[in-house]
């Protein structure tokens, strides 16, 4: 697949936020992304000292390079990582997937939940480059080709499971890795496996309902 | 968010346990050791540890699965939480660490979470981790250990100017299932029984495991001498998810005729250490299993306990529990 390569302004995964006005929201992801532009170039200083090291992926002791493919939702992405970068800062603020939250970035609310090779991971305890090689998927990646939505995403609109939203695509993502090892598990099990995401509308009971009918319809 | 930046390290992922070795040689106390990076990633994020260099271990693949060996089990340091847990191995043989692992922190983090990284985990004072320059940063006073110091999760037992407790779940299991800690270092490879791996603040109030800094542990070996025997594990949080232990119990039992014929029973969260209670081992071997050497049983775990300002209500907890794991182990 064509690699896509990280500009830094008007990034976004969706034509519409490359529309020809600049809205409120691009202005400011544009602003967001330069600023990143500008961190990362302050912390090449520290770094100068290991470029002729080679790579470790190969097996040889070094530091890790910056320019580096991850495997997002399917898709090679070219994107420069800083060796501290965690995943969450990466999708959100180098590759424009926003759909992925951050909540607390302490590992202690689970709104940055993704999948790595469908296993459900707190992407803010993740570093970047600790996924090469791995597939990575976020919420932008569940729907299909056509936009229809993924089972479990149709389910919790059927069954209003969030209430403001923001914990939503994290808990969808636990209920997909669930799924995936579980297809048809009880309501104390999907419990368990949907305890790692916290929803502070207190909308457990309502996220459950749609984990039982998306088990039920998938 | 912003402010949660972490600094800048060198990262280094070293692809066998031979570079990550010179790693450890080469960049001597610059080096940070990291498996899951649940407990390191908050360091670096609060920016009260700053490592020079990170070297992450989980590339290692000898570092990782559940094999079994001649005198029992061995489990990679790297392995997940999560596996442990659904390892059918360990559920038909050491069902004890099996539970143990399943009731860490939430489902994401036991998902990359690594038993190495569970035993080897800093203490969680918040005193401490909010990076004040206590006894065991360094300093010279403990800011948990004082009237107004907010201790409820702290220490009953051994306290030396540190009040931390050992915040493992895992670790008591091990304690109790008699495992030993393979750990490799410069001048090669040496055992040491789970129970010694862990030193208190009296032995040096600076680490939480005997492992030197150029040392990594590399597997946990469990010997088949509990394997199937009769277990009992409880972890009481304020929550049941996330939290660390109050107090928890793990408890290996032998029965012969319901008589209590060997035992091992270890708990986490009253020392900073995982305390084995050989007194109560002593005190109910060779008894019936009944109400009251179980009462007895419980009675002598809290000999000794010295309670904090607002910890009082551990010694009863402990009671209870250890009450319980002799009932119905």
């Amino acid at each position: 697949m064509e690699p896509e390569f990280y500009t830094p302004l008007g990034a976004g995964d969706t034509p519409k936020s490359r529309s020809a006005r600049v809205s409120r929201r691009s202005f400011i992801k544009g602003i967001i992304a330069t600023g990143a532009t500008v961190a990362s170039g302050s912390m090449l200083g520290t770094l100068a000292g290991c470029s002729a090291e080679t790579s470790s992926t190969t097996g040889i002791a070094g530091t890790v390079e910056r320019l580096i493919t991850l495997n997002i939702n399917g898709k090679s992405r070219r994107v420069d990582v800083l060796p501290q970068e965690t995943l969450a800062m990466t999708l959100r603020y180098k590759l424009g997937l926003t759909g992925t939250k951050l909540g607390c970035d302490r590992g202690e609310c689970g709104a940055c939940t993704i999948l790595i090779d469908d296993v459900p991971t707190y992407s803010c305890s993740t570093l970047s480059h600790g996924v090469r090689g791995r597939q990575v998927t976020t919420i932008e990646g569940l729907q299909a080709a056509n936009g229809d939505l993924h089972p479990v995403q149709q389910a919790f609109v059927d069954e209003l499971g969030p209430q403001c939203g923001f914990c939503t695509p994290g808990q969808v993502l636990s209920a997909v890795g669930l799924l995936k090892v579980n297809p048809s598990p009880t309501r104390d099990e999907a419990r368990r496996a949907m305890s790692g995401n916290l929803c502070r509308c207190g909308a457990y009971d309502h996220y459950l309902n749609s984990v039982m009918r998306a088990a039920r319809t998938s | 968010m912003t402010k949660d930046m972490m600094r800048g390290f060198d990262l280094y992922q070293p692809a066998n346990l031979e570079n990550a070795l010179n790693l450890t040689a080469r960049l001597g106390k610059d080096a940070w050791l990291m498996a899951g990076g649940n407990d390191s990633l908050d360091w670096f994020k609060d920016r009260v540890k700053n490592p020079v260099a990170l070297i992450d271990l989980l590339a290692i693949d000898s570092l990782k699965g559940i094999r079994e060996t001649a005198e029992g089990i061995e489990i990679g340091a790297t392995t997940t939480l999560t596996e442990i847990a659904n390892s059918d191995l360990v559920k038909s043989r050491y069902n004890l660490l099996a539970e143990a692992a399943s009731h860490v922190a939430s489902p994401q983090i036991r998902n990359v979470s690594t038993i190495g990284g569970n035993l080897c985990q800093d203490a969680r004072c918040w005193y401490y981790r909010a990076g004040l320059d206590c006894y065991r940063a360094g300093g010279k006073k403990c800011y948990a250990d004082t009237p107004e110091g907010m201790n409820r999760e702290h220490c009953l037992f051994a306290a030396d100017r540190c009040v931390a407790v050992s915040p493992s779940d895992t670790a008591p299991a091990l304690v109790a299932l008699d495992a030993t800690c393979l750990i490799h270092g410069p001048e090669g490879q040496r055992s040491v029984k789970a129970e010694d791996f862990f030193i208190g603040p009296a032995v040096d109030i600076e680490r939480m495991t005997v492992l030197e800094e150029n040392e990594i542990l590399t597997a946990i070996q469990i010997p088949d001498r509990w394997a199937g025997a009769n277990f009992y594990f409880e972890k009481v949080a304020d929550r049941n998810t996330w939290d660390f232990a109050l107090v928890n119990v793990a408890c290996a039992m032998r029965l012969n005729n319901g008589t209590i014929e060997d035992v091992r029973i270890a708990c986490s969260g009253v020392e900073c250490v995982p305390k084995r209670l050989t007194v109560v081992e002593s005190v109910v071997k060779g008894s019936p299993v009944d109400d009251e050497i179980a009462a007895l049983a419980g009675k002598s775990a809290i000999r000794g306990a010295t309670p904090l300002n607002y910890n009082h209500f551990k010694i009863p907890l402990l009671e209870n529990l250890v009450k319980r794991a002799i009932r119905n182990s």
